[in-house]
C-alpha cells in the first residue's frame, strides 16, 4: 500500500524558509491569507465608517426638504475654500471605492483558498456548534449587499431607475424629492429593507471578525467586541430601514 | 455498569489514497458504557477479523488524550460530541441505545486519507520545521528562576502548550484553515522570554507555511469548539498582531532578519 501520499519537501532545520525575492511589503503582506485578512479588516472598517455616517447624514431627512438638501450641498461643497468643489466629495468616493475594490478581492482570493482547503467535503452531516448564520452567509450576505448598492445608486445617484414606475422623475440636486418618490413603491422600499439586513448581519459578523483579524484583543475591551458589534449592526439596520418606513408611513412625504 | 444495545455505526471505508470511498453500516448488538469509543471500534475489529474481514483502520495512540494521535469526526463533530475531549477520552454512555453514529476521517486538502479513517497530518509537521528552533543556550540544567517569568504569562503559554496537534481545529473549520494549531504553537514559545530571540522571523515562517497547505480563518470560532485542549482563539488574535508587527519591523530592523 503506497503510504507516502504527499510530496515533501526537505527538512531544513532552518527558521526561515528562505523565499524568492522579496515584493514590496505591503504587496508581500498581502499575497498571504493572513495579510488579506488586514486588508479585509482595514477597508472593512473604511466602509464601516462610510456606512455609518451615510445613515447618520441621511438621518437629517427627518428634519424636512430644506435641511436634507442643504446636507446634501454641503457634502459637494467640502472644504470648499481650499478644494474646488465636489473634490473633496470625490476623493472620499476613490477612497470607498478603493476599499470596495480590495475588500471583494481579498474575500474572493480567500474564498478560493478555502474551497481548495477542502477540495473533498465532508460526506456526512455537519453540526456545528458556535459558527453563526451571520458568520455562514458572509458571502452571501456581501454580494447582496454588493448588487445592492448597484441599484441604490442607479436609483438616487445616476436616477436611472429613479422615475421607473413612478409619476415623478428624477431631479438632480432634490435629495429629499427623489427619495420619497423613489420609497413610495413598496416593492422599492422592500429591495432597501431586505439589503439593509443583509448589511445587518454582514456587519455582525464583520465588526466583531475585524478584532480577531487585526489581532485587536486587549483582555480589557475583548468583552466588548461582540457588543460593539451588535451596537453597529443594529444601528446601522435600524436608522436605515427607518427610511423606507418612515416615506411609506408618510412621516417623510411631498 | 450498564450497557447500550443496537447501535448503528455509519464508518467511511477507503481502500487508499486513490480510492473514492463510502460509508458502510454495522451494528454493534451490545457494548458496555464504560467502553471508550475506540474500544467500541476495538470490539467492531475484532468482530470484523473473527468474520475474515477487512479491519477498520483509525488513528490511535496513548489513549489517553496527550499524544493527539486520535481524530474522528463522529456525528459532525469533531473528536464527538463531548466538549475539550479526544476520541480516545469518549466514552460511549455519550450515546444512547439505538443511536447511528456517523463517522468520518478528518477532511482537508492538507490531511490527505490514508485508508479509512486514517488522514496523513504531516503538513502540521511542516508548519512545526518552518518554525525552527530556539537559540536558548545549552549545556547543563540552568537554574530553575535564572529567567524570570511573571505568571500569568507562564499560565498563558501553558494554555497553548496544551495543543496535542491532533488536527481537530482544521477538521471543525468550516474553511480547512489551521491557524488554531500554527497560533497555539507561535504563542507558546512567543510569549516566553526563551523564544523572544525568533520571534519574529518564526511568526512570519509559520504563518507563511500556513498558506502552502491550509485555508483562512473567518473567525467562525468552531475551532475553539472542537479542540480537545479547549484552546482559546484569542491566541490567533494574538498571532495575526504579531505576524503583522514581524512584517513592519523587518523593514525597520535589519537586523532582525
Amino acid at each position: 500500500m503506497a503510504q507516502a501520499v504527499q510530496s515533501r519537501p526537505p527538512v531544513t532545520g532552518s527558521a526561515v524558509t528562505p523565499r524568492k525575492r522579496r515584493k514590496f511589503f505591503l504587496l508581500d503582506l498581502y499575497s498571504t491569507a493572513v495579510g488579506k485578512k488586514y486588508a479585509m479588516a482595514i477597508s472593512g472598517i473604511m466602509l464601516i465608517g462610510f456606512v455609518l455616517a451615510h445613515m447618520i447624514g441621511n438621518l437629517k431627512m427627518f428634519l424636512g426638504a430644506e435641511d436634507f438638501n442643504h446636507y446634501g450641498e454641503f457634502l459637494r461643497e467640502l472644504l470648499v475654500p481650499i478644494l474646488p468643489r465636489t473634490v473633496a466629495l470625490w476623493l472620499m468616493r476613490f477612497g470607498l471605492i478603493a476599499a470596495v475594490g480590495v475588500h471583494i478581492h481579498a474575500a474572493y482570493g480567500l474564498t478560493i483558498l478555502n474551497h481548495q482547503a477542502r477540495s473533498v467535503k465532508y460526506q456526512g452531516p455537519r453540526d456545528y456548534q458556535v459558527a453563526n448564520f451571520a458568520s455562514r452567509t458572509m458571502r452571501w450576505s456581501g454580494i447582496i449587499v454588493f448588487l445592492f448598492l448597484f441599484w441604490h445608486l442607479a436609483d438616487l445617484t445616476w436616477g436611472w431607475w429613479n422615475a421607473v414606475g413612478n409619476d415623478g422623475t428624477f431631479v438632480r440636486g432634490d435629495v429629499y424629492g427623489n427619495v420619497v418618490r423613489s420609497f413610495e413603491r413598496v416593492p422599492v422600499s422592500v429591495l432597501y429593507i431586505v439589503a439593509n439586513i443583509a448589511l445587518g448581519f454582514h456587519l455582525f459578523h464583520g465588526v466583531w471578525s475585524l478584532f480577531q483579524s487585526m489581532g485587536w484583543n486587549n483582555p480589557r475591551f475583548k468583552a466588548w467586541r461582540r457588543y460593539i458589534a451588535v451596537g453597529i449592526a443594529t444601528m446601522i439596520v435600524v436608522g436605515n430601514v427607518s427610511f423606507p418606513l418612515a416615506v411609506l408611513a408618510g412621516i417623510v412625504g411631498e | 455498569m450498564s450497557h447500550l444495545e443496537n447501535l448503528v455505526l455509519k464508518i467511511w471505508r477507503q481502500n487508499g489514497p486513490g480510492d473514492a470511498g463510502r460509508f458502510q453500516s454495522y451494528r454493534i448488538d451490545r457494548i458496555s458504557d464504560e467502553a471508550s469509543f475506540l474500544e467500541m471500534l476495538d470490539v467492531l475489529n475484532e468482530k470484523l477479523i473473527g468474520e475474515g474481514l477487512e479491519a477498520i483502520t483509525f488513528d490511535h495512540d496513548c489513549r489517553e488524550g496527550i499524544c493527539g494521535t486520535c481524530s474522528l469526526m463522529i456525528d459532525g463533530r469533531a473528536h464527538g460530541p463531548q466538549k475539550g475531549t479526544a476520541t480516545c477520552q469518549l466514552h460511549m454512555r455519550m450515546f444512547k441505545s439505538g443511536d447511528t453514529i456517523v463517522v468520518e476521517p478528518w477532511r482537508a486538502t492538507a490531511f490527505p486519507i490514508i485508508k479509512d479513517l486514517m488522514v496523513d497530518r504531516s503538513a502540521f509537521d511542516r508548519i512545526i520545521e518552518s518554525g525552527g528552533f530556539i537559540t536558548a543556550s545549552t549545556g547543563g540544567a540552568p537554574e530553575a528562576n535564572l529567567t524570570p517569568v511573571p505568571k500569568p504569562v507562564a499560565d498563558a503559554a501553558m494554555d497553548a502548550a496544551e495543543c496535542i496537534g491532533c488536527g481537530a481545529c482544521v477538521a471543525a473549520c468550516p474553511n480547512g484553515a489551521a491557524n488554531l494549531f500554527a497560533a497555539a504553537k507561535v504563542s507558546h514559545l512567543n510569549l516566553l522570554p526563551q523564544g523572544q530571540a525568533e520571534r519574529w522571523s518564526r511568526v512570519q515562517a509559520m504563518v507563511e507555511s500556513m498558506d502552502d497547505y491550509f485555508g483562512s480563518c473567518t473567525n467562525h470560532g468552531e475551532c475553539e469548539a472542537a479542540c480537545p485542549k479547549e484552546i482559546s482563539i484569542d491566541f490567533i488574535a494574538l498571532m495575526h498582531s504579531d505576524y503583522l508587527k514581524a512584517k513592519i519591523k523587518d523593514r525597520k530592523l535589519i537586523s532582525q532578519q
